[in-house]
């Protein structure tokens, strides 16, 4: 009881590593599903339109990364930066930049997968109408991106959600160095281990309130979508 | 307005089409020249839908050719067609007629004046803004009607636009179609509508199970049908 009314009292407080602690993971988070939209929605439009051998394969694949176990991730991105991997001269390993590649590895399966899925959705209604008014590739591409706005925000939020609430990726390749890579799931594994559980609760509260403001604006959008657009 | 070569006379030339094993058109030979509406009436199943893909250039055919103004392989600037459900993009009223517009090569200066024109054409200013999906069935044919005009089409290919419309959306949506014919624009029209036959049509194309069973002007179509399975059709029997 004691280490809830502490908890609040961190917050309430202004606490300033807790605060740098969320911002960390933020930055991180956003960085990582802007990396993610930036590969993903091309990459997910491509697979919708285009056919070619072995793309059942692909999606297949794709749609089973989106449940990728973040410690694999992990573990994959650590061996590739630490000092004697491929990538290891980079010296990138515990470093918010690892966090934001191994975070952007684990969304950019669900940014793309859920992509096609829309855009494969959105072609099958659209095909027609748009091959008859004589649109061309990338006339198309955009169009459906566009018209499938409403959908791909969502997943975006999906991807956002999915990196701000893991702690297996983030604590391999960022290390919890203390005021550097600590970040809010770090953080609670860490301070729960300790018995400083008025820090975790504090940051656990955090995390849930933005993973539902996350959902509630998920959901904003669909409701103002489906009002506006239909 | 544009030097485009003409898409007229449409011509298809032995043109057969098959899916599946199955034949969907047999062998038809058609012309059609600019003038009063074609109306292309049957029964469900008869071929309607696949004859206007073929006119459009959406399908290519099994077997013979299809031409527009002698070439067969004529760019569709010229032609446009109106599904019987047409698709309305996830945009305003006035977007998806400016969407149109763009694909015809309508320069972005003009786009929102001739927006407003085609929108007024239809009856639909006042609902610009509204979401396309949003409109009601007849709202959302006169909409689809504003987006193939914007391409200026020479032949304007339909495929039964009021057949799930009650009577006062069909009449605006005709009194569109008839506007647009007055105005040069031939079209080609699929219905089992015979009131819609006797109000639009100039000839009358009668297709029963993927064959040109009968054509004539509307007016003997429908007082002096010269086949027995149009006599049918006229009187209100059922052709299958």
């Amino acid at each position: 009881m004691s280490e809830t009314v502490s908890a609040w009292q961190l917050i309430a407080s202004g606490d300033a590593t807790l605060f740098s602690i969320v911002r960390l993971s933020l930055s991180v988070s956003m960085a990582a599903a802007t990396i993610a939209v930036i590969v993903g929605l091309p990459l997910g439009a491509f697979l919708a339109l285009a056919r070619f051998p072995g793309r059942s394969a692909i999606v297949v694949v794709l749609n089973g990364f989106m449940g990728l176990p973040p410690v694999v991730v992990g573990l994959t991105v650590y061996l590739l930066l630490s000092r004697s991997g491929p990538l290891g001269e980079l010296g990138l390993l515990f470093t918010p930049a690892a966090m934001v590649i191994a975070q952007s590895l684990l969304v950019l399966p669900i940014i793309a997968a859920l992509t096609r899925q829309t855009i494969e959705d959105l072609w099958l209604e659209y095909r027609e109408e748009l091959t008859a008014m004589g649109v061309g590739p990338a006339g198309q591409v955009a169009t459906l991106l566009w018209d499938g706005r409403f959908s791909l925000v969502t997943a975006l939020l999906a991807g956002f959600g999915r990196a701000a609430a893991e702690v297996g990726t983030v604590m391999i390749v960022g290390g919890n160095i203390d005021g550097f890579t600590r970040t809010m799931t770090t953080t609670i594994a860490l301070e729960t281990s300790k018995g400083n559980l008025p820090l975790a609760m504090g940051l656990g509260l955090v995390l849930i309130v933005l993973i539902l403001l996350i959902n509630a604006a998920a959901w904003g959008v669909r409701l103002w979508s489906e009002r506006r657009a239909g | 307005m544009r030097a485009a070569p003409s898409d007229l006379p449409l011509v298809l030339d032995g043109v057969s089409l098959a899916a599946g094993g199955t034949t969907i058109l047999d062998r038809l030979n058609l012309t059609i020249m600019p003038g009063a509406p074609t109306l292309i009436v049957g029964p469900n199943g008869s071929g309607k839908t696949s004859l206007l893909r073929l006119c459009m250039g959406l399908a290519a055919p099994s077997k013979g050719t299809v031409s527009w103004g002698g070439r067969t392989h004529l760019p569709q600037t010229r032609r446009a067609i109106v599904f019987q459900k047409p698709v309305m993009l996830r945009r305003s009223a006035a977007a998806n007629v400016a969407y149109g517009l763009a694909q015809a090569g309508c320069p972005r200066a003009l786009r929102a004046r001739r927006t407003e024109e085609l929108l007024d054409r239809v009856g639909l200013l006042a609902l610009a803004s509204r979401p396309a999906r949003r409109l009601s069935g007849g709202e959302q044919q006169r909409l689809a009607l504003a987006r193939a005009l914007a391409r200026e089409p020479e032949i304007l290919l339909l495929d039964e636009p009021t057949a799930s419309l009650d009577p006062a959306a069909t009449r605006f949506v005709e009194e569109i179609i008839l506007a647009a014919a007055q105005s040069g624009t031939k079209i080609v029209m699929a219905s089992h509508d015979l009131g819609q036959v006797r109000r639009l049509a100039g000839d009358v194309l009668f297709l029963v199970r993927g064959r040109i069973c009968e054509r004539a002007d509307a007016a003997d179509f429908l007082d002096r049908p010269a086949t027995p399975e149009a006599a049918a059709f006229v009187q209100g029997e059922l052709v299958i």
